[in-house]
C-alpha cells in the first residue's frame, strides 16, 4: 500500500507543470479560472499547443500519434491541467471518435480522419441523443437507408454540444427498423455542410448557447462513412461511452473549484467576519472537502487497478456519480457564497473582455450561471440514475 | 502508487479471517459478547498467538508491524467477524506506553502482546462528550507518589482489565490543554470501583470510580501535565482502528443485504429487481468505497506530521460515522421486518457500525475537530 506516485510519475508531473507554465496562455487560463465561456478560437489554440507537444490525443496509441500514456499519466495530466486553469480538451473528436476509429475503423478511415482530428481540420460533434432517445439511447429513430453509393439520412439529433463550431458529426442511426433496438443501429460520419443538415441552437437556462438540435432531411452520406459493420453500431456506441472514463470524476476540476471557493469565502463577509469562519458555511465546506479527499483516493484506486493499460468498467459509474455530486456541491456553495450577488445576471460578464465595472465581487459574475450550467454534470454521459442501474447490474449483479 | 497490501499483511489477514470464520462464528460470538465477560478469553489468547496483537506494535518493542496499514488490516478482519475481544485497549494503552513509557513501563508491552494482560483506556468522563482536554479526575501528589480521585465513563472492557491508563488533572482548569497527566493503574488497586455492564452492540464496559487510589511516581506515564499529546496520539491509533473495523463490518453488511435482495421474493420476483431498492444498494456500495478510501488516507497519514495526521484521522472518523450509520440503517431497511430481529446476524453488524460512532468521537465531534485543525493551520 503506497499512496505516493513513483519518482518517474513525479518527474512526469513536473514535466506537465513546466509545460503548462510555459505554454498555457495566461489569457485562456484566466478565463477558465473566472468561469468565463471559451470561444472556438480559444479551444483551437489550446488544442494546437497540446498537439505540438504530442499530448493532444493522449488516449491514442503511439502508432497514431498518441503519447502512449497509461492511466496514471492521463490522470496526472488532467489533474495538473485543471489546477493550472487549462481548458478541458473538447472530447468529441479526439477522445470519443478517435478511439472508435482506431478500434473499428478501416485503414482508409484511420488514415484520413485521424490526422484531421490532430490538426484541427475537422471539429467533431456527437450525434447520439434524440428527442425520444436520452437515457434510452438504443431507441434512436434517425434512419439511414442505403441508396446506391450513399445512405439517405432522416431524423433529428439533440443536445449536440458545441455543434455550432462543428463541420462533422458522428451519428447513431437506425439501419434496420425490424431488428431489436440495439441490433439495427449503425455508426455514421456525416459532413455538417451536406445539403439537408440544419442546426438550431438551444438556449440553456444559464443563457448560454453551447448545445444544439441537428435536423437531417434527405441527407446523402457516402457509404464509406460507415464505421464498423452495418447494424453493429451499438458496439461502437458502447465502446465510446465506456472508453473516456479515467477523467470522468473530474477530481482536478473539483480541487480547483474548491480552492476558488475558499478564496471567495475568505473575502465575502457575514456578521462582520469572513464567511469561511461562519460555522454553518464552514461546515458545508469542510464536508465537501472531506468527500473530495476520499474521492481522490477512490479515483486513484480505480486508476491503479487499470494501470496495466485496461479501461475501467463499471467502476467508472461509481466515479461519475461521486465526482459529479461533489463538483455540483462545490458550485452550489460558490453560488451561496456570493449571497445576494448571485442575483445579477450580466451576460457580457460571462465572456472575456467585459470592461464594465463588475456588480458586486468579481467572482459573483459567473457563480450562479455556472451553478446552473453544471447541473448538466449529473445528466450527461449517462445520467447518474443510469449509472446506478449499471452498478446494480454489473457490480452488484442485481 | 499501489493499493495492494504487502504479502505479509495479506497473509496475516488470511490467517485471521480463516480463524475468525472457523472459531468465532456469530452464535459463538453472540454467546460471549452478550455474556458475563463480554468476550471469549480463550479466543483472545488464540488470536494473540496468531500475532493479531503483535501486529499492532513496531519491531523495536517486540511487535512485528505497528504501521497504519498493519492496524487497519487487523481491525478490518475483526470488524468482518464482529470480534469483541479487547484489542482496542491493547492498542491505545500499548501505543501510549511505546510513545511515552519508561523502560520499566515498557515491560508491560510483552504481556499486552501475548494477551495475558487486558488493558483499557479510562479517559472519558460523565460530563464530557468526546473532548480530549476535558478532565476533572484529579491526581494529587502525596509523598513519592500520587492519589487519584474521579469518575471515568464507559471504559470499554474496563471491568476485567488488569491495566488501566487513566487521564487525570494535575493542574489547570477542567478543560485546559495543559495539566493533564497519564497514569498506569492496576485494575485491582485499592479504591478502584468498577460497575460493569454489557454494551448495546455486545462486549462489556464499566463506570470506573477512583476513590483515593494510590499510585507510585513510576506509574506516571510521560511528563507531568503534558499528557494531552500522548493521549491524542494513543486515541489516534484507536480512531484508525475503529474506522477500519467499521469498514470490515460494512463489507459484511453489504454482502448480507445483497444476498437478501437476490433471494427474497415479493410480487413474484426477487426484490433486488426493483429499481427503488437497486439504487439504494448502489448508494451503499459507493459510500462503502468512499469509507474505504478514508481509512486508506488515515492509515497512510498515521506517521505524518500532526496536522496531516490528525486531519486525516478526523476526516476518516467523520466519514465512517456518517457512512457506518447509513449502511446500518439501509441494511435494516432493505431487509425489512427480518432486519429488526436479534436472530439475524446483520442486526448485530448494524448495531456495531452505529455504536462505533459513539466511541472516540462521533461524526459531529470529528467534523468540528477537522474544521478547528484547518482553521488553526491557516
Amino acid at each position: 500500500m503506497d499512496l505516493n506516485f513513483t519518482p518517474e510519475e513525479e518527474a512526469f508531473r513536473a514535466e506537465v507543470q513546466a509545460f503548462l507554465k510555459a505554454k498555457l496562455p495566461a489569457r485562456i487560463a484566466n478565463k477558465v479560472k473566472a468561469g468565463q465561456r471559451l470561444t472556438k478560437a480559444d479551444q483551437d489554440e489550446w488544442h494546437a499547443i497540446l498537439n505540438e507537444r504530442g499530448w493532444y490525443a493522449n488516449h491514442w496509441p503511439q502508432e497514431w500519434g498518441g503519447p502512449g500514456w497509461g492511466a496514471v499519466q492521463k490522470f496526472i495530466f488532467d489533474h495538473e491541467c485543471a489546477l493550472a486553469g487549462g481548458p478541458r480538451i473538447v472530447p468529441f473528436g479526439v477522445n470519443m471518435l478517435g478511439p472508435v476509429l482506431i478500434k473499428y475503423g478501416n485503414e482508409a478511415q484511420k488514415r484520413y480522419w485521424l490526422p484531421r482530428i490532430l490538426s484541427g481540420a475537422d471539429w467533431w460533434c456527437q450525434g447520439y441523443s434524440e428527442p425520444g432517445a436520452g437515457s434510452d439511447l438504443a431507441s434512436v429513430k434517425t434512419t439511414a437507408v442505403r441508396q446506391g453509393d450513399h445512405y439517405l439520412v432522416n431524423g433529428q439529433k439533440t443536445w449536440t454540444t458545441q455543434g455550432q463550431h462543428a463541420n462533422m458529426i458522428f451519428c447513431l442511426v437506425r439501419t434496420d427498423r425490424e431488428a431489436k433496438p440495439q441490433e439495427g443501429i449503425s455508426f455514421l460520419l456525416v459532413d455538417m455542410n451536406t445539403l439537408g443538415v440544419e442546426l438550431r441552437p438551444i438556449r440553456t437556462l444559464d443563457g448560454d448557447r453551447e448545445v444544439n438540435e441537428v435536423f437531417f432531411t434527405d441527407v446523402k452520406v457516402p457509404l464509406d462513412n460507415l464505421v464498423g459493420e452495418e447494424n453493429k453500431g451499438w458496439t461502437c456506441a458502447k465502446y465510446l461511452l465506456t472508453y473516456e472514463r479515467t477523467g470522468i470524476a473530474g477530481v482536478g476540476m473539483s480541487v480547483a473549484a474548491l480552492e476558488k471557493l475558499k478564496v471567495i469565502a475568505n473575502k465575502v463577509q457575514r456578521n462582520g467576519r469572513p464567511l469561511a469562519q461562519d460555522p454553518l458555511f464552514a461546515t458545508r465546506m469542510a464536508k465537501v472537502e472531506i468527500d473530495l479527499e476520499n474521492m481522490k483516493t477512490t479515483n486513484l484506486r480505480v486508476i491503479a487497478a487499470v494501470a496495466g493499460g485496461g479501461v475501467p468498467g463499471a467502476e467508472s459509474s461509481m466515479l461519475k456519480i461521486c465526482g459529479t455530486e461533489i463538483r455540483q456541491e462545490i458550485l452550489s456553495l460558490m453560488r451561496r457564497a456570493v449571497g445576494p450577488y448571485a442575483l445579477p445576471f450580466i451576460e457580457a460578464a460571462q465572456y472575456e473582455g467585459d470592461t464594465d465595472e463588475p456588480v458586486g465581487p468579481k467572482e459573483a459574475a459567473t457563480a450562479a450561471a455556472n451553478y446552473f450550467n453544471y447541473r448538466k454534470l449529473s445528466i450527461f454521459g449517462g445520467s447518474n440514475e443510469i449509472q446506478k442501474n449499471i452498478i446494480s447490474k454489473m457490480i452488484l449483479g442485481l | 502508487m499501489n493499493f495492494e497490501h504487502t504479502q505479509d499483511r495479506r497473509m496475516l489477514a488470511d490467517t485471521l479471517n480463516r480463524f475468525i470464520a472457523e472459531q468465532y462464528g456469530i452464535e459463538f460470538r453472540n454467546h460471549h459478547a452478550y455474556g458475563e465477560q463480554g468476550h471469549a478469553p480463550e479466543r483472545w489468547q488464540q488470536l494473540a498467538e496468531l500475532g493479531a496483537i503483535g501486529a499492532l506494535f513496531p519491531e523495536a518493542v517486540g511487535g512485528f508491524g505497528g504501521a497504519g496499514f498493519d492496524i487497519a488490516v487487523v481491525f478490518e478482519c475483526l470488524g468482518r467477524g464482529l470480534v469483541t475481544e479487547p484489542f482496542l485497549g491493547a492498542l491505545m494503552v500499548g501505543r501510549a506506553i511505546v510513545a511515552a513509557g519508561s523502560a520499566a513501563q515498557k515491560a508491560h508491552l510483552a504481556a499486552l502482546m501475548d494477551g495475558s494482560t487486558v488493558a483499557a483506556l479510562a479517559h472519558d468522563e460523565p460530563e464530557g462528550h468526546y473532548e480530549l482536554e476535558r478532565v476533572r479526575t484529579r491526581a494529587e501528589r502525596q509523598g513519592d507518589g500520587w492519589v487519584l480521585n474521579g469518575h471515568k465513563a464507559v471504559v470499554v472492557h474496563g471491568q476485567h482489565a488488569q491495566l488501566l491508563l487513566v487521564s487525570a488533572r494535575t493542574s489547570g482548569a477542567v478543560d485546559s490543554a495543559e495539566g493533564i497527566s497519564l497514569f498506569l493503574v492496576d485494575g485491582n488497586a485499592a479504591g478502584v470501583q468498577r460497575r460493569g455492564y454489557g454494551r448495546m452492540d455486545g462486549g462489556s464496559a464499566c463506570e470506573l470510580t477512583l476513590n483515593q487510589v494510590h499510585v507510585g511516581a513510576d506509574d506516571l506515564l510521560g511528563t507531568e501535565g503534558q499528557g494531552l499529546a500522548v493521549l491524542e496520539r494513543a486515541v489516534g491509533y484507536g480512531v484508525l482502528a475503529l474506522c477500519a473495523e467499521s469498514v470490515g463490518a460494512m463489507d459484511v453488511a453489504k454482502q448480507h443485504t445483497l444476498e437478501y435482495l437476490q433471494t427474497r421474493q415479493q410480487f413474484g420476483k426477487p426484490i433486488g429487481s426493483f429499481q427503488a431498492l437497486q439504487h439504494r444498494m448502489a448508494d451503499v456500495l459507493l459510500e462503502v468505497e468512499q469509507a474505504r478510501s478514508a481509512v486508506i488516507n488515515a492509515a497512510a497519514a498515521l506517521d505524518a506530521d500532526r496536522f496531516t495526521r490528525e486531519r486525516a484521522l478526523s476526516a476518516a472518523k467523520f466519514t465512517i460515522g456518517r457512512i457506518g450509520t447509513r449502511v446500518a440503517e439501509e441494511s435494516i431497511q432493505l431487509h425489512g421486518g427480518i432486519g429488526m430481529t436479534w436472530e439475524l446476524p446483520l442486526s448485530h453488524y448494524a448495531k456495531r457500525m452505529v455504536m462505533i460512532d459513539h466511541q472516540l468521537g462521533d461524526e459531529d465531534h470529528h467534523l468540528a475537530r477537522y474544521m478547528q485543525l484547518n482553521a488553526a493551520h491557516t
